[in-house]
């Protein structure tokens, strides 16, 4: 066991870790920031994702250890310090882009990290970003439309095309 | 209607702000203090005879509690199976022990021989490789036919062959179906296989057994969709826990889809073994384990035959399917391929005779269950298959052979035993025609020829069957459960109500729509009531949600429970107003008496009921508070029309899904935001099952797709934006909502539309192919073009 320290969402954090820990069970078990959900063992889903010294990671294919000292940012960090919903929160819940919640994590840090690197995306960025992230419940329809609404896009028209 | 949204407003989930910021309470998300970890140890062989488990390398590990084998649960009950079908001589199904785990064979990958219970999930792994498990191979059957050849291996010794029954549907209209199949002008008959799927929820089953040992009482955190019948199952039949006894809680459950109806060995393992260490026991469920122990769906091999007269009526359909048991009868596992789907071959149309003949047969696989649909999917997809195959053949435009053939009648009862109370399929099939610009199509393919790709136009339609009931009837067709659905409205003295509902929302969004039928009800903002599920310790008895049945049912229990609140408010509402409670109506949250200008307001009742000082309590109770239980009279018939366009590339067999449009009658409908996101979603499987998904065995049984590396699940680059409409509505006539059901709709409706499509692409490009099995992967569609 070794001692782990990290800033988590802008707060200074550490505990104790196994050599073989992964990050996800880190943040889950050892931190109880439960937010970070697993859905599973082979980096696919992408349930897991969160920001690492701002880059977009699966935090199941990243040893706690290779976290030592960085800046972690996870679902439990993006809502504002006053409580509201980001506006990527936002227009997840306006455009009725989660149905289970499970994956809904995972899918927000990715989108995040894809608004940052690229404001305005395409319908085809959006897929194509998303392509790390299994959701099984929407269809991925509100999941895509929710994140160009979100970088202010017009999405009042989607529908087939 | 209420400002915040009662019936018919899209009004946003209340419950995404916990999932959306990290807070919700998914049963991985609990911890129970002193808990240990449980780690399985699974076959990796698909049958075998066990001759020794030697565990004590593994009980010297570090931190190992304790190890079980199959020797521990010996005395313990088997799961139980939900549902006993007869064969079609009359006999009971055959029916095998399933234990917790093994005993003395291992019968597919995956199936669980021992269990270790250590201080953390990484010592009990660690353990679980040293337990020395010696087996001595036995052949696998893994193809169904096979399986039922004479002298085919045997899944279980003690059962006389693999064939767990042989169901004719309906049996009296057997000869004439045969009569009406040789006088017919034209018979199509197609041969196709149902693929077998896994469910995926994007959570994976978690089970955390807690004992208290000074009350006896244990309880068991689950992720499941039903958590009164894994009560009953478990406590009844496995464990021997009366259901005072113990507690099941579903909290937070991310996704179903039929795969956490089921009650699994990992439940009863934890709260079994939570008692013998006293200690909770949990058990997180990696995703290779749940392709290894989640029951699978579908997998039905069918041969159908589609009987049409001179002027292209249809005038008889004949199946055989052999259906996929797997290793053990999962809980609702025989009731899948018989009452789920023999019931639903009529389909949208009025064929006057109909036969289907299925096999269920035990191979050394997982066991395969209802996965969203059940039945209804393999029966629609073989129906417009065939349906479309004869279109081809007899050179007529597939959807003017719908339409001639279409029930146009209500209520309709079909030859296979069941009654459309309501459904317009004629003026579904317009609105799709609308909205798909079906008229446009040619000219999207000429475009699509330009660029050289082959374009397809599929159709589909499909009739469901939703809020599976009523209890007497399914009594008499095997089911060993009642099917109704429970609800308390509990209404606080200052007017805000609790509703502790049977049903439970695993992402259907509950916690939403049902306060928007009470809000309506009441004419009180809908932020006044609250949601209750999923703990049997604070909801009434209920059955749970599956086959599309929440809002049909559990709905409906809500309003007849709110509509004895209503009546007893209305008497108290009399009583202040010094009036006869026939005068007194209850509008926009004021009791007012016709003809005066005499009202209270709904928090003045309640808060009377809770303090009766002015109160007639010679005639009523204090308090406000009731119960309902709601058993419906009829299934109800959801139906639809789907279109799907497909570009497929010469070169590589690729099929790309370019338009897919959905129309749907579900009745009326509570919240359409809602609505839609249900048949995207199901939409997003059912192209799934047509072009990605596969669970394959090989024939020595080995699960070769056991992870998201292998089982390919569709992602946000595999699927289009989709149209949908459900403007055409033909309430139900039966429930007090007119609702009908909408989960499993987009799930049942777009592979036949996709596998349409593909093959309407293919003969376009002059490729005479009539038929490919789903998942239509290029290699496959490249296959069949150059075959």
């Amino acid at each position: 066991m070794a001692t782990i320290s990290m800033t988590v969402n802008g707060t200074p954090m550490s505990g104790e870790a196994e050599g073989r820990t992964l990050l996800s069970s880190f943040l889950r078990e050892t931190l109880e920031l439960t937010g970070t959900h697993v859905g599973c063992d082979t980096g696919q889903c992408g349930a897991c994702t969160v920001h690492v010294n701002g880059k977009s990671v699966k935090s199941c294919n990243m040893l706690a250890m290779e976290a030592d000292g960085a800046e972690v940012s996870t679902i439990e960090g993006q809502a504002g310090d006053d409580g509201n919903l980001s506006a990527l929160q936002a227009a997840f819940q306006e455009h009725h882009g989660l149905q289970c919640g499970f994956c809904t994590p995972g899918m927000i840090m990715a989108a995040a990290s894809l608004l940052e690197a690229n404001p305005k995306p395409s319908e085809a960025d959006v897929r194509k970003h998303l392509s790390g992230n299994l959701c099984r419940c929407t269809g991925y329809h509100n999941i895509v439309k929710a994140i160009m609404a979100a970088s202010g896009q017009d999405v009042g028209a989607i529908a087939a095309e | 209607m209420p400002a915040d949204g009662g019936i018919g407003a899209s009004t946003k989930r209340r419950e995404d702000v916990r999932f959306l910021t990290g807070t919700g309470n998914y049963t991985d998300d609990i911890n129970v203090r002193g808990q240990a970890y449980v780690a399985f140890l699974r076959s990796d062989v698909a049958h075998g005879k066990i001759n020794s488990v030697d565990t004590s390398a593994a009980a010297a590990m570090p931190g190992v509690v304790r190890v079980f084998t199959g020797a521990d649960f010996e005395g313990v009950g088997g799961l139980p199976c939900g549902w006993c079908v007869t064969d079609k001589h009359g006999e009971p199904m055959q029916e095998p022990a399933h234990p917790v785990l093994a005993q003395g064979k291992v019968r597919h990958v995956g199936d669980a021989i021992a269990a270790v219970v250590a201080e953390s999930p990484e010592q009990a792994r660690d353990a679980c490789e040293a337990i020395d498990v010696d087996i001595d191979e036995l052949p696998a059957v893994v193809d169904m036919k096979a399986a039922l050849v004479d002298g085919a291996t045997k899944v279980h010794d003690d059962l006389t062959s693999n064939l767990c029954y042989d169901w004719g549907f309906v049996e009296e209209n057997k000869g004439a179906v045969e009569e009406a199949i040789a006088n017919a002008a034209h018979v199509t008959t197609l041969e196709l296989r149902n693929n077998r799927l896994v469910a995926n929820p994007m959570e994976p089953r978690v089970a955390i057994g807690d004992y208290n040992k000074a009350g006896d009482d244990s309880t068991l955190y689950t992720t499941s969709q039903n958590p009164h019948v894994i009560r009953l199952l478990m406590g009844a039949f496995v464990l021997g826990i009366p259901e005072h006894k113990l507690r099941v809680i579903a909290p937070d459950v991310g996704g179903g889809f039929g795969s956490k109806i089921f009650h699994y060995a990992e439940e009863a393992f934890c709260t079994f073994a939570a008692k013998a260490i006293n200690r909770p026991v949990k058990w997180t469920s990696s995703r290779s384990e749940a392709f290894m122990s989640d029951a699978h769906g579908r997998d039905h091999v069918t041969k159908i035959e589609l009987a049409l007269d001179a002027d292209n009526n249809f005038t008889a359909i004949r199946t055989e399917t052999y259906a996929n048991m797997g290793a053990y009868l999962s809980t609702f596992a025989p009731s899948v391929p018989t009452w789920l789907h023999g019931t639903l071959m009529a389909g949208n149309y009025k064929t006057p005779v109909i036969y289907v003949n299925v096999k269920a047969v035990f191979t050394n696989t997982v066991p395969v269950d209802a996965y969203r649909g059940a039945g209804r999917p393999e029966a629609t997809f073989q129906l417009e298959r065939v349906i479309d195959k004869a279109a081809r053949e007899l050179g007529v435009d597939p959807i003017a052979l719908r339409r001639q053939n279409f029930v146009t009648q209500f209520p309709y009862a079909t030859p296979v035993a069941v009654e459309y109370d309501t459904g317009d399929y004629n003026g579904t099939m317009d609105v799709l025609e609308k909205m798909a610009d079906l008229s446009g199509f040619e000219a999207r393919r000429k475009e699509s020829e330009a660029r050289g790709k082959l374009r397809g136009l599929g159709l589909n339609c499909y009739i469901e069957a939703c809020g599976i009931a009523p209890s007497q009837l399914v009594g008499q067709l095997g089911a060993r459960a009642g099917l109704y659905e429970s609800a308390t409205v509990r209404v606080n003295a200052t007017g805000g109500i609790v509703v502790m509902t049977g049903s439970h929302s695993h992402g259907q969004g509950h916690e939403t729509t049902f306060p928007q039928v009470i809000a309506d009800m009441i004419g009180i903002d809908a932020s006044m009531v609250e949601i209750e599920h999923g703990d049997t310790q604070n909801t009434p008895m209920g059955m749970g949600t599956y086959g599309s049945r929440s809002i049909a049912v559990g709905g409906s229990a809500m309003v007849r429970a709110a509509e004895k609140v209503i009546n007893k408010a209305r008497k108290i509402a009399a009583h202040l107003m010094e009036a006869s409670d026939a005068d007194v109506e209850l509008k926009d949250g004021q009791f007012t008496v016709a003809g005066t200008d005499k009202s209270v307001a709904w928090g003045d009742v309640t808060l009377a009921a809770y303090v009766p000082h002015n109160y007639p309590l010679e005639d009523i109770e204090p308090g406000l508070e009731e119960t309902a239980f709601y058993d419906p009279s009829n299934f109800t018939y959801p139906a639809g029309a789907y279109a799907c366009e497909v570009e497929v590339d010469p070169e590589t067999g690729k099929v790309e899904i370019q338009r897919f449009n959905a129309a749907d009658d579900f009745g009326n409908i509570i919240n359409p935001m809602i609505v839609d996101g249900q048949v995207h979603g199901g939409i997003g499987q059912g192209i799934g099952q047509a072009l990605l998904e596969n669970c394959a065995y090989d024939e020595d049984g080995q699960l070769l797709s056991a992870s998201f590396m292998d089982y390919a699940m569709p992602r946000a680059d595999d699927v289009p934006f989709y149209g949908v409409d459900h403007s055409s509505q033909t309430p139900c006539t039966h429930n007090p909502l007119g609702v009908k059901g909408c989960g499993e709709a987009g799930a049942i409706g777009s592979p036949p539309a996709v596998v349409n499509a593909v093959i309407d692409a293919l003969q376009s490009g002059g490729h005479n192919v009539t038929h490919i099995d789903m998942p239509m992967s290029p290699s496959r569609v490249w296959a069949a073009m150059n075959g």
